[in-house]
C-alpha cells in the first residue's frame, strides 16, 4: 500500500482553511507534513513564507481536514471481485476523500479466521490506495451460531467484529458474543434488522409499499433488535455499535442507553438522512437498500439525531452490486448502494442545509469513527499520520453513477445535485488523488 | 490412631460445604491425614465400618470418584454395592424418590450419590434413613472434591489460611469450583476465579471471590493454580470459540504459570484435557503438579467422610428416633 511508505520530504499546505473537528479548529492557516506525519499547523505557520527545501502546496483557501474514516464498506475481496476489489473500492474512497476504510467480513469465504485476516492485510498491502482495516465476523460463517476466535482475530488485526448485513437472531448467541468480545475490548457492530419481521420485505412498510404492491419492512424490525441489543449490552458490559440505523426510535434507544452509561454507539448511512422512501419511485432498484429508505418524518428524525449526538458516526455502508443483481424485479434485486465516493458531499449537505455546523458534520466522518474504532486517524493533531482531504466546500456538481470509481455503479444518489467535493486526498503524506474542476 | 468421639462431626449427611464449620473441616482433614498413612502401608484394611452397607448410586457416569468411594468403603470394612443408573432411563422427580425409597428399604447405612441435576442429591437425602454423601450434583456441589483439594494443599503448604488460590476455567458449569470457593473461604484463603465472561456464572463476585477475565492478571502471585475442565457435556451452544483460542488465552502453559509464585502448586480435579486447559509439560511437572496426589488424597478424604458420618452424633440421634 502506498500509504505505508513515508515521505522523506517536507510538504507545506499553505493558504488553507484548516478544519479539525477533534480540536474545534476552523481557521485559515497552513499545515506542515514531515515524514508522513503532521509536524505543525496553525494560522501563523509559514506567515513569512515557506522555507527552502519544503515543497509548498497552495490550497487556494479550500478546506483542509482530516481524511475521512469510513467504518463500513464492502470491498469485494475475496469472492466478489466482480462487484468490487480492494483496488477499485479504495480508488473510490480516495476520490471521496476517505483515507481509512474499515472493510466488512461478509465476503466469500467469510473473514472468520486468522489466516483470512492476514490474507486481507496482504491484499491491502498490494493493492489498496488508502488504509484498509478489516473487521472479522462475529459468528463462524455468519451463521449466527458459533462465535469466532475473537481474541485471536483481534490480535491478528481485526479492528472490530461484525456479521456484515446479517443480523444475529439468537439472543443467547448475541449475549455471549458481547460478553466474550467485551473481555478483549472488541467492539461488536451489528446490523439491526429482525430477520423474522423483515422476512420478504424489500422496502419500508407503509403507504408507498402498499401502493407499489411490495412487501414492507416495518420500523419495528429495527427497533426490536436494537432494544434487545441494548438490554444485552446492559447484561454483559459489552461494547456495541449499531452499524446503520434508519428510525428515530432506534436513535432514541441509543440516546437513552448512552445516558445510562452503556458503551454503545450508532451510525447512519447517508441515504437515511438524505433520502426517503419515495426514491423507490417506479421500482428503482438503486434505492433498494438495507435498512430500507424510510418515510420523510423518519429522515428528518435522523437529521435530528445527528444534531443531538444520538448518532455518532456517518458511514458509507458501501454495498457494491453488479448490474445483474440490480436489473431485476424490485423484490428480487439485491439490497445496497455504493457510498464511499459520495460520503463527503452528502455529509456536507448537512452543513449546506443548515442542519449541522461544518465541524459537527465532519466529526461524524473523521474523529468520531476513529475514536470509536480505536484508530490513530481522523485528526489534525501534531504527530498524527498525514491522512488529509482537501475539499472545495462550495463547488456544485451532479453525482453521475457512471463516473464513480467503484467497480459497481449502484448509487442511490445517482443524478443528485450536490455541493462540495474532494480535490486532493493525502495518505501518509502522499497525494493519492487529485481533482481539478473541469478537467 | 486416635479414637473418634461421636460429637466430632455434627452432621447427618455430607451434601455441601455450606454448613460446615472450619472445625468440622479440620476434624475431617485430620482424620483423613491418618488414612493417608494407612493407605500407603502394606496392610490397608480396617474394620471400622464392619457390618455397614454402603451403596454407591451414580446417575452420571464416573470412574475415578466411584472407584475412590468404593475403595474407601472397602478399606474401612464396609459392604459396598455399586449401582450405575443410565441417566436416560430414570427421570427426575418422583422416579428419583421412588429409587431412593426402594434402596432405603434395603437398610443401607450410607449412600454415595452422584446426579446430573443440581439439588437431586438433597432431594434424595430427605427420603432415606442412612447417611448420604453427595458425590457431585449438577453444577452445584462436590464436597469431597473440595475436601481432598484442601487436604492436598494443606499437606504441601502447611495451611490454607492466607493462600491465594486461582481457580481457572469453566467456573460456570463447575460444582468443583463452587465447593472449593466455599471451603477455601471458610478456611481463610483468598480465592480468585479466572475465566472468559461466557464461563463465569452471573454475580459470582457475590460469593466472595476476586473475578479475573484476564488469566495473566488472575495468576499473578498465586500460591495455587487450580485448573478446571471445559464441561462440554453441560454446555448448550458455544461458550468459547474454539479449543485453540481457549488454550491461547486460558490454557495453563509455562508462560502463564511464570506469573504465579515460583513454588505455586498446580491442581486439576480431572479428567484433564491436555492441550485444552492445560499444557502437557505443565501437567506432568513433578515438582509443581499435585494432580496425582489429589487422587490419592481422594481415597483418604472419602474414608474420613464415611467414618465420620456413620459415627456422627446426628446419625445416632436419627437412628434412635
Amino acid at each position: 500500500m502506498s500509504a505505508a511508505r513515508t515521505a522523506s520530504t517536507r510538504t507545506a499546505y499553505i493558504n488553507a482553511r484548516l478544519l479539525d473537528p477533534a480540536s474545534g479548529l476552523d481557521a485559515p492557516g497552513a499545515l506542515l507534513v514531515e515524514d508522513g506525519r503532521i509536524a505543525d499547523l496553525g494560522p501563523r505557520l509559514f506567515a513569512d513564507g515557506v522555507p527552502e527545501g519544503v515543497e509548498a502546496i497552495d490550497c487556494e483557501e479550500h478546506c483542509l481536514a482530516p481524511g475521512l474514516v469510513d467504518v463500513r464498506a464492502f470491498l469485494g475481496e475475496p469472492g466478489a471481485e466482480h462487484k468490487e476489489t480492494i483496488a477499485t473500492g479504495t480508488e473510490a474512497a480516495a476520490a471521496g476523500g476517505v483515507t481509512t476504510v474499515i472493510s466488512t467480513p461478509d465476503t466469500n469465504p467469510v473473514i472468520d479466521n486468522v489466516p483470512l485476516v492476514e490474507f486481507l492485510a496482504r491484499q491491502a498491502d498490494e493493492s489498496a490506495r488508502v488504509r484498509v482495516r478489516p473487521m472479522a465476523a462475529v459468528t463462524k460463517g455468519l451463521k449466527g451460531q458459533e462465535m469466532t476466535e475473537m481474541g485471536m482475530l483481534a490480535e491478528a488485526g481485526a479492528v472490530a467484529l461484525s456479521d456484515g448485513f446479517h443480523t444475529i437472531r439468537s439472543s443467547r448467541v448475541m449475549r455471549r458474543a458481547l460478553a466474550y468480545a467485551g473481555n478483549f475490548g472488541v467492539l461488536i457492530c451489528h446490523h439491526t434488522e429482525d430477520p423474522d419481521l423483515a422476512a420478504d420485505g424489500c422496502m419500508n412498510e407503509g403507504e408507498v409499499a402498499t401502493r407499489l404492491g411490495l412487501a414492507g419492512i416495518p420500523c419495528a424490525a429495527e427497533t426490536i433488535m436494537i432494544d434487545r441489543d441494548v438490554r444485552l449490552v446492559e447484561l454483559t458490559d459489552g461494547r456495541y455499535h449499531a452499524a446503520g440505523v434508519s428510525t428515530p426510535a432506534a436513535a432514541a434507544t441509543i440516546r437513552a442507553a448512552k445516558a445510562r452509561g452503556l458503551d454503545v454507539s450508532c451510525a447512519v448511512a447517508p441515504p437515511h438522512f438524505a433520502l426517503n422512501e419515495t426514491e423507490v419511485g417506479d421500482y428503482r432498484t438503486f434505492a433498494k437498500i438495507s435498512p430500507p429508505l424510510r418515510s420523510e418524518a423518519d429522515r428528518q428524525g435522523m437529521v435530528e439525531a445527528l444534531r443531538d449526538g444520538a448518532i455518532d458516526i456517518i458511514s458509507s455502508a458501501h454495498a457494491p452490486e453488479d448490474p445483474e443483481s440490480k436489473r431485476q424485479p424490485f423484490a428480487q434485486a439485491a439490497f445496497g448502494s455504493v457510498g464511499l465516493e459520495t460520503l463527503l458531499p452528502i455529509t456536507l449537505g448537512l452543513y449546506h442545509n443548515g442542519n449541522l455546523g461544518l465541524l459537527e458534520a465532519l466529526a461524524k466522518v473523521t474523529c468520531n469513527p476513529a475514536r470509536r474504532f480505536g484508530l490513530e486517524a481522523g485528526t489534525l493533531e501534531k504527530g498524527a499520520p498525514a491522512d488529509l482531504v482537501l475539499f472545495d466546500l462550495g463547488v456544485p456538481w451532479k453525482i453521475d453513477a457512471e463516473k464513480l470509481h467503484s467497480k459497481a455503479k449502484n448509487s442511490a444518489f445517482d443524478g443528485r445535485p450536490v455541493q462540495g467535493r474532494a480535490t486532493r486526498t493525502v495518505v501518509g503524506g502522499h497525494t493519492i488523488y487529485r481533482w481539478t474542476n473541469g478537467a | 490412631m486416635t479414637a473418634l468421639r461421636p460429637t466430632d462431626f455434627p452432621h447427618r449427611h455430607l451434601l455441601d460445604i455450606e454448613g460446615l464449620s472450619s472445625r468440622d473441616i479440620t476434624t475431617l482433614l485430620d482424620l483423613a491425614e491418618q488414612y493417608v498413612d494407612l493407605n500407603r502401608g502394606f496392610e490397608k484394611k480396617l474394620s471400622r465400618l464392619h457390618g455397614r452397607t454402603q451403596i454407591n448410586l451414580f446417575f452420571e457416569t464416573s470412574t475415578r470418584t466411584r472407584t475412590s468411594f468404593e475403595l474407601a468403603g472397602k478399606r474401612l470394612g464396609a459392604d459396598v454395592i455399586n449401582m450405575s443408573v443410565e441417566g436416560s432411563s430414570i427421570k427426575k422427580g418422583e422416579t428419583l424418590i421412588d429409587t431412593a425409597m426402594t434402596l432405603n428399604a434395603m437398610q443401607p447405612d450410607v449412600m454415595v450419590v452422584r446426579h446430573h441435576d443440581s439439588g437431586a442429591v438433597d432431594l434424595l437425602a430427605q427420603k432415606v434413613d442412612g447417611a448420604v454423601i453427595n458425590a457431585g450434583d449438577g453444577s452445584h456441589a462436590h464436597p469431597t472434591q473440595a475436601l481432598l483439594d484442601a487436604l492436598t494443599i494443606r499437606r504441601r503448604k502447611k495451611t490454607l489460611s492466607g493462600l491465594i488460590v486461582a481457580i481457572c476455567g469453566d467456573i460456570m458449569h463447575s460444582r468443583v469450583a463452587r465447593s472449593n470457593i466455599q471451603l477455601l473461604a471458610i478456611m481463610g484463603a483468598l480465592v480468585r476465579v479466572v475465566a472468559p465472561p461466557t464461563l463465569l456464572p452471573p454475580a459470582i463476585d457475590r460469593l466472595g471471590v476476586e473475578v479475573h477475565q484476564n488469566m495473566r492478571e488472575g495468576l499473578r502471585d498465586a500460591d495455587i493454580v487450580m485448573m478446571l475442565r471445559l464441561q462440554t457435556e453441560r454446555m448448550q451452544g458455544s461458550f468459547v470459540p474454539s479449543v485453540r483460542e481457549y488454550f491461547h488465552f486460558y490454557g495453563l502453559d509455562r508462560k502463564k504459570l511464570a506469573l504465579a509464585k515460583p513454588d505455586a502448586l498446580i491442581m486439576h480435579p480431572g479428567p484433564m484435557n491436555r492441550g485444552v486447559e492445560i499444557d502437557t509439560e505443565v501437567a506432568d511437572d513433578i515438582h509443581r503438579s499435585a494432580i496425582r496426589e489429589q487422587v490419592e488424597m481422594g481415597v483418604a478424604v472419602r474414608m474420613a467422610s464415611l467414618e465420620l458420618l456413620t459415627h456422627s452424633s446426628a446419625a445416632r440421634a436419627h437412628r434412635a428416633a
